[in-house]
């Protein structure tokens, strides 16, 4: 792998690929410097080649390029099919090529520590934070008593396995139990290939011979600092440094095609939701906002946050459209989907529709209808991984943070970092929000599953290239920045919403809002209504937002007024009367239907609504 | 864009078929390139390592962990019988002694003088693979397994519930229309695999167990009768695994389907005649479907692995089937494969194509909602 400091790429960019290797699609992106910004010019996308009969991720990756070279005019790919760097003019070739991936199930980690909520949790953090699928974790007081561990530890066929436990000069028996278990284990790589499983030792250091004897026969042993050396400290950046360098060596130098691609790569391959992490914390830091960022796939749904320059990540493994959508029906109930539909349907066969869309997740809807009920299930699977990403994140810094005592013995979500009243941007990503037919869909389907409360920005990835951006980002954050603002993202609106219950029936708050040219609209919502306004993002609307009931708040305490300026998007600014922080729904089934036809209709969701 | 469609179910009169025939575990392969097998022999062999039982036993015998290794009476790697005793403390003047038993026939894999913790690990489990279906081993991964090659007919079903059986098909309805009733279901099917039609309810799935069927092809089943069945719901379509009784293959989908008649009339042409089938699904990465096969009397199998051919693009004229509503389960020929994408009734912009379908109607669907019949 070449250096991208070399000949100062970094200082001179002009022109840069990105792919990313998914499950089932590689997409590339060719970013060029347009006068004197950097901008996304073309894309191409081709079937991921890492199955048979392929198996080498490189000749998909050399499909999507080609395609971006038709399109585009630039020579990208050389006579023997590789990508061709660096650029000779500005019609041939690329400064610097670079990817992510996520293809043959991303990278999968088991997690193991001493006490499920302390160092166990450390660890899961750090896996997360890696871009890992954390397939299962392992504590001493986790409920399975050990011959079950082992047991499970022995089917599981992970990537690797993280384990910490005990700070340093704390506990040795314990850890050392649950080293002897993963030794009796005798655990398998799931790519098999003759190679010991790594695995990371992340926990008390004064342990190390011990964990060294048990484990260095039967396991790649890998030492790093201990991710929770003290009770009030977490450390994670050794682990997670470790984790990405192994997904380097051991997980992708075995996938097929991936030591061809490694090689032709300027940057370390990223797992692909390390690098939209890392994109998101760009962002957020830059701007100094609070972000909430959700990629929902066919297979999972992923969730990112940063609130006060904490990240946190969670992935919901079941949770997709496509080959997940019956588990969104398993865990969700029939009715919690049934509240979204706009019509009557007879519950037997929606749960046929959705069995067969499980087993030809290819599919998409050809009806209106079909449209209706998948973006029904769509908010229920973000509202559990949202749910279960606000659980997860709790107390500690991302790096390093101090805690007090108290704080470390009170960390399983009643004390969630993310707080939807301090949320300034919500962005969508995934196919069923970036390619809902109108946007305006996407910025419903987002207010119903988060329910953000006060002002709320909210935007789409346009085409996903979030990855693409989080590893440019650690090339030339300058050029992943502006991309970022100039052609990923999509700013659909702002959502207000004031916090409470609302009283059905009654005037919910009062509106005036001065409209870019001086035009002022004063209008009053009542209870349990949604109301769009056309605004662009370049455009500033004043708005003076008054609560009509003394318990809704809009950021400025219960019943107080709100004077802001509001940026629309090319949905506009949508306020939303129907209360928070549960947004109230009717439960029986025809005022339900006329209720949610309501919101439709004021919002011109789908073309039979236009009218109303 | 040149992989537009949806890769489908094969349906195969006369298919080369090779199965991959792996153990779970490294072992002992029986069988040499170029045997002919049959389906019940077996092809590999091997143990899996028994189940481990960590007991602590410093803690039984009252003794620090450093000191375990003094009381006990054996050693890591030895062999233990169930209830001997492994352990013995001399106590005080020959009073309150303790002892400590093996809790399991097998082998001392571990002593620890830290935690304490002694493993013991269970005699290993004998493992045999069979050939699954009738053919000739073309391919001997050495210790791993072989690759069986057959001619044979072929049917995948889209899903399944259930792993490998064996057994003779027998024809439970009279067309690919109708129902498979519980009523049609006898004593006579057992040991068998009944050829269903359009549908299959929880009862009539009830009476096939009852009877002692062994599998069941139907077109169609409720979704939310799979959770009566197994007492869970299948979330993410992964299956294989089930234990429910029988296999039970469904060839369209969720729902009451009628079964395209092209498979059905080649299973009804296969009764009386052994199959080998599995109810196994995947539908994530190395996609795996459940499947019905039919191995040829007289083998006329080629000695070299014969590779599968990479799937081709859809043509005019060729047999397709709607796998998305409106059109789920029609069956049709394309008519047409305009290139420039249309706007579809959901908004969306799609590639489409036209299919004629069985009753003359001709109707445009997103190509990603048409299955090719491939044959």
């Amino acid at each position: 792998m070449s250096n991208p400091t070399e000949n100062s790429p970094r200082l001179k960019l002009r022109s840069v690929l990105a792919t990313d290797c998914g499950s089932t699609t590689t997409k590339a992106i060719l970013i060029e410097k347009v006068g004197e910004e950097y901008r996304q010019t073309w894309r191409g996308e081709a079937p991921t080649t890492v199955e048979a009969p392929f198996e080498d991720v490189t000749r998909g990756v050399v499909n999507a390029a080609t395609e971006v070279q038709e399109l585009s005019g630039r020579k990208l790919v050389t006579e023997d099919g590789g990508i061709l760097t660096p650029e000779q003019d500005s019609n041939e070739g690329v400064d610097i090529y670079i990817s992510t991936s996520s293809a043959g199930g991303g990278l999968q980690v088991v997690v193991g520590g001493v006490v499920r909520t302390m160092s166990a949790e450390s660890a899961t953090r750090a896996a997360l934070g890696a871009g890992a699928i954390v397939m299962d974790t392992f504590a001493t007081n986790d409920k399975r008593r050990p011959h079950e561990q082992i047991e499970r530890i022995r089917q599981l066929r992970p990537d690797m396995i993280l384990m910490a436990g005990g700070t340093d000069g704390g506990t040795r028996k314990h850890v050392v139990a649950l080293a002897e278990r993963i030794r009796a284990a005798r655990p398998r790589t799931r790519l098999g290939g003759g190679f010991n499983l790594p695995v990371i030792y992340a926990g008390n250091k004064d342990v190390r011979p011990e964990i060294s004897e048990l484990l260095n026969e039967v396991c790649d042993l890998q030492l790093v600092n201990n991710v929770r050396p003290v009770l009030e400290d977490e450390d994670l950046g050794p682990a997670r440094d470790k984790i990405h360098d192994l997904f380097m060596e051991h997980v992708m130098a075995q996938a097929p095609g991936y030591d061809k691609l490694m090689t032709w790569t300027d940057a370390p391959i990223m797992p692909t939701p390390g690098a939209v992490g890392l994109i998101m914390q760009t962002i957020a830091r830059q701007r100094g906002i609070n972000i909430l960022g959700v990629d929902i796939g066919g297979a999972t749904t992923d969730v990112f946050s940063v609130f006060t320059e904490i990240f946190n990540r969670t992935v919901s493994a079941n949770l997709g459209m496509s080959y997940s959508v019956s588990n969104v029906l398993a865990e969700a109930g029939l009715p919690a989907i049934l509240r979204w539909v706009p019509f009557d349907i007879n519950e037997k066969m929606l749960r046929n529709r959705i069995g067969n869309k499980m087993i030809r997740p290819t599919t998409i809807p050809q009806t209106l209808e079909e449209l209706k009920i998948e973006q029904a299930i769509a908010r229920e699977a973000l509202r559990l991984a949202f749910i279960q990403h606000k659980e997860f994140a709790v107390g500690l810094k991302g790096v390093q943070q101090d805690r007090t005592i108290a704080d470390a013995f009170r960390q399983s979500g009643d004390d969630s970092l993310v707080q939807m009243m301090e949320l300034d941007l919500l962005v969508g990503s995934g196919g069923v929000l970036s390619h809902a037919p109108r946007r305006v869909q996407s910025m419903r389907m987002m207010i119903d599953a988060f329910a953000p409360e006060g002002i709320t920005q909210l935007a789409v990835d346009s085409i996903f290239m979030m990855p693409h951006l989080g590893v440019l980002s650690t090339v030339n954050e300058e050029a992943a920045t502006q991309v970022f603002e100039k052609d990923c993202i999509i700013y659909l609106g702002t959502c207000v919403a004031p916090l409470g219950a609302v009283k059905a029936g009654q005037p919910a708050l009062k509106v005036s809002l001065e409209m870019p040219g001086g035009k002022v609209i004063d209008e009053v919502l009542d209870s349990m209504e949604l109301r769009l306004y056309q605004a662009s993002h370049d455009d500033e609307v004043q708005a003076t937002l008054t609560p009509l009931q003394r318990q809704l708040d809009l950021g400025a305490g219960p019943g107080k007024p709100l004077t802001k300026t509001l940026r629309g998007g090319v949905v506009g600014i949508v306020i939303d009367t129907r209360g928070r922080p549960d947004i109230q729904i009717p439960t029986e089934p025809n005022e339900r239907v006329a209720m949610l036809d309501r919101w439709v209709r004021a919002l011109g969701e789908y073309p039979d609504e236009e009218g109303g | 864009m040149a992989a537009v469609f949806t890769p489908g179910l094969k349906v195969a009169e006369h298919a080369i078929v090779h199965k991959d025939r792996r153990l779970p575990l490294k072992g002992q392969v029986t069988v040499q390139v170029g045997d002919t097998v049959t389906a019940d022999q077996v092809v590999a062999r091997t143990e899996l390592p028994g189940k481990i039982y960590p007991v602590n036993l410093a803690n039984k015998l009252g003794v620090d962990p450093g000191r375990l290794t003094e009381f006990l009476l054996k050693g890591e790697g030895d062999k233990v019988e169930n209830g001997e005793v492994i352990g013995r403390t001399n106590g005080f003047m020959g009073f309150f002694k303790a002892e400590a038993s093996a809790i399991v026939t097998g082998t001392i894999e571990s002593v620890s003088t830290i935690t304490g913790q002694v493993i013991f690990q269970a005699d290993p489990i004998p493992v045999e693979i069979d050939a699954y279906m009738n053919g000739k081993v073309v391919e001997v991964v050495p210790d791993e397994g072989c690759v069986v090659q057959s001619a044979a007919t072929f049917v995948q079903g889209i899903f399944g519930l259930g792993g490998e059986t064996k057994g003779l098909l027998t024809m439970g309805v009279e067309a690919p229309t109708d129902r498979l009733e519980a009523s049609s279901i006898n004593e006579s099917m057992a040991g068998k695999i009944i050829i269903g039609g359009a549908y299959l309810d929880l009862a009539g799935l009830q009476r096939a167990i009852d009877v002692g069927a062994i599998g069941v092809v139907t077109g169609g089943f409720d979704y939310d009768e799979i959770k009566e069945v197994l007492g869970y719901e299948v979330g993410v379509a992964i299956t294989g695994g089930e234990d429910l009784g029988l296999t039970l293959i469904v060839t369209e989908g969720f729902g009451s389907i009628q079964m395209a008649p092209a498979t059905f009339d080649l299973l009804k042409s296969k009764v009386g005649k052994r199959a080998s089938i599995n109810g196994a699904t995947q539908i994530r990465a190395g996609v795996m479907r459940p499947e019905v096969v039919v191995t040829f009397d007289e083998q006329e199998v080629p000695d070299e692995l014969v590779s599968a051919p990479e799937p081709v693009g859809i043509s005019i004229g060729d047999q397709v089937r709607g796998i998305r509503a409106p059109y789920f389960g029609s069956l049709g020929k394309v008519a047409g494969l305009p290139v420039e994408p249309v706007v579809l009734d959901s908004g969306s912009k799609a590639r489409v194509m036209q299919v004629e379908f069985e009753n003359g109607e001709v109707a445009v669907l997103p190509r990603a909602n048409v299955e090719a019949i491939e044959r």
